[in-house]
């Protein structure tokens, strides 16, 4: 089985041809880049993305935050549930844990200082 | 604050941040850089998303934590900031006038003056699309604004006119925060937005693009109740009978963006009909001495690694300009040709040495290519390519070697293998 993709690592955005046997993969084509066959041999299995959203301090503000690893793509809306319940003191900076643990992968760190 | 800087910078986002740094590590340590909002980095700040930085830095960075790497470096170095600082005007010989709560308003004088105020995103008053005015119709940039920086969505069931990046990375921002995004329409053939955020953003979530389609009604009195999409022809007409219905709330607007050039045409610089942009030579200065310009109010760029690399050049210029004056200009036009939407720079001063990378667009998708920069009849350089798009600025380098060459305008071309 033929799976055709977008890669998502960069702008360029290459078109990746990924040959599939019995679950396994066994030729990636079309990649520019080492990035870019890693990505396709992770997105045929297990597909994930970083999440970013924000988190609403106690002072009222509104603090940009991310995971820090790529979580399940199944598992994003969950994760966006415990990142809305989530708050925070200031200040923080980039980097900040805010939620251990969010999901298997990953935790919520802040992607910006306030 | 003083009345006299060596150069005065006209916005703080990520142009006017690299080059502030840029002139300081060229040797003019005198610096003003004015900024309208309460804090630096322009609208990174409410690019939350990843993504950036893939280039420069080799990690992917969100807008805040981009423009923090360049708010860090600024504010290591004695570069002079102020924010809620409007520019007024900016005056021939210079002298660039101001508002702040802080001094009312008032005017500094520049030895040279940078430009970096960006640009801002196309209205809805330019499409004329029929209907009321409801509330709920918005730029993606203001919806992001809303759901990013005040912590409010804008609606719940969205529908969304333009594929460009920030309609896309709305799309999916509202989808996360619980919002319904029915279709993103496009009257062109092909996408504006990065292939990668067609992926990520709408086909992550299965929410359509239909490509040759737009929006030809707005329904609602008070709020938005729904909108007809109808498919274009090739001359982006509506065709009767192809009309869809949406009920929704919100219709967000992601058709282009202008680079914001009003303090540029009142000060009487050239602006380029193609870019919007001034017109400037390879070293980012327009045609009134020791005025550069840069990052997205001298052309919209696909990324922001981009913007800093044209700023710090600009920088660097405005910096050696402070330092060492303008020798003799010795121009030659750079234009563009069949197939070429624009090309920056548009003059190439010869007395200027060193390499020079053109950046330009192509008006349309073509495969196999070939894009070729012509002085007269002699070629310069020639590169084929499998694809070229519009929505991706492409660049090709002139080596000194060439740039000898050159004796009259050049023109950047692209034909049909």
């Amino acid at each position: 089985m033929k799976k055709t993709l977008t890669c998502i690592e960069c702008p360029i955005g290459c078109t990746i041809e990924v040959e599939l046997q019995d679950g396994n993969v066994i030729s990636v084509q079309g990649n520019g880049c080492p990035r870019g066959r890693l990505y396709a041999e992770n997105e045929v299995v297990c597909p994930k993305r970083v999440v970013t959203s924000t988190v609403r301090a106690k002072s009222g503000e509104m603090i940009p935050v991310k995971t820090d690893a790529p979580v399940k793509k199944s598992e994003i809306f969950a994760v966006m549930e415990k990142i809305n319940a989530t708050t925070c003191e200031l200040p923080v900076k980039i980097g900040d844990v805010l939620v251990e643990h969010i999901s298997d992968d990953a935790n919520l760190i802040a992607a910006g200082n306030a | 604050m003083k009345n006299v800087y060596d150069i005065v910078i006209i916005g703080g986002g990520p142009a006017g941040l690299a080059a502030a740094v840029a002139a300081y590590d060229n040797g003019v340590k005198d610096i003003l850089v004015l900024e309208r909002e309460t804090r630096l980095g322009g609208i990174l700040n409410q690019c939350i998303h990843n993504g950036f930085g893939l280039t420069r830095f080799k990690e992917s960075l969100t807008g805040p934590e981009y423009a923090a790497r360049f708010v860090d470096e600024v504010q290591k170095r004695d570069i002079e900031v102020l924010t809620e600082t409007t520019v007024l005007s900016l005056a021939k010989d210079k002298t660039v006038t101001a508002m702040n709560t802080t001094y009312g308003v008032f005017s500094v004088q520049a030895k040279a003056v940078v430009l970096a105020m960006g640009c801002r995103e196309r209205s809805r008053g330019a499409l004329n699309v029929a209907g009321s005015r409801p509330a709920g119709v918005y730029s993606a940039g203001t919806a992001q604004k809303y759901v990013n920086i005040k912590g409010y969505l804008p609606g719940k069931s969205v529908v969304i006119l333009g594929s460009g990046d920030i309609g896309l990375i709305m799309a999916r921002r509202m989808t996360l925060e619980g919002a319904k995004v029915y279709a993103v329409c496009e009257i062109m053939p092909y996408s504006s937005g990065l292939k990668r955020n067609i992926a990520q953003c709408l086909d992550d979530f299965n929410i359509p693009l239909y490509l040759n389609h737009t929006i030809t009604k707005i329904e609602g009195d008070k709020r938005v109740t729904g909108v007809v999409v109808s498919k274009v022809d090739e001359n982006k007409r509506p065709i009767a009978g192809t009309e869809m219905h949406f009920d929704c709330d919100t219709v967000l607007f992601s058709v282009g963006l202008i680079p914001e050039n009003e303090l540029t045409k009142e000060a009487g610089i050239i602006i380029s009909p193609k870019t919007r942009g001034a017109v400037v030579d390879q070293n980012r200065e327009t045609p009134m001495d020791g005025v550069f310009a840069c990052g997205n109010v001298l052309q919209v760029h696909d990324l922001v690694d981009y913007v800093s690399e044209e700023s710090e050049l600009a920088g660097k210029c405005a910096a050696n300009y402070v330092l060492n004056g303008n020798g003799e200009r010795d121009e030659v036009n750079v234009i563009n040709g069949k197939n070429i939407g624009y090309v920056v720079p548009q003059r190439l001063n010869k007395t200027v040495g060193g390499m020079v990378k053109l950046f330009f667009r192509v008006t349309n998708t073509f495969r196999d290519c070939s894009i070729r920069v012509k002085c007269g009849d002699k070629v310069l350089l020639e590169r084929k390519k499998k694809i070229a798009v519009p929505g991706e600025m492409e660049t090709l380098l002139l080596t000194e070697q060439k740039l000898a060459m050159v004796d009259s305008d050049l023109e950047v071309e692209l034909t049909e293998n």
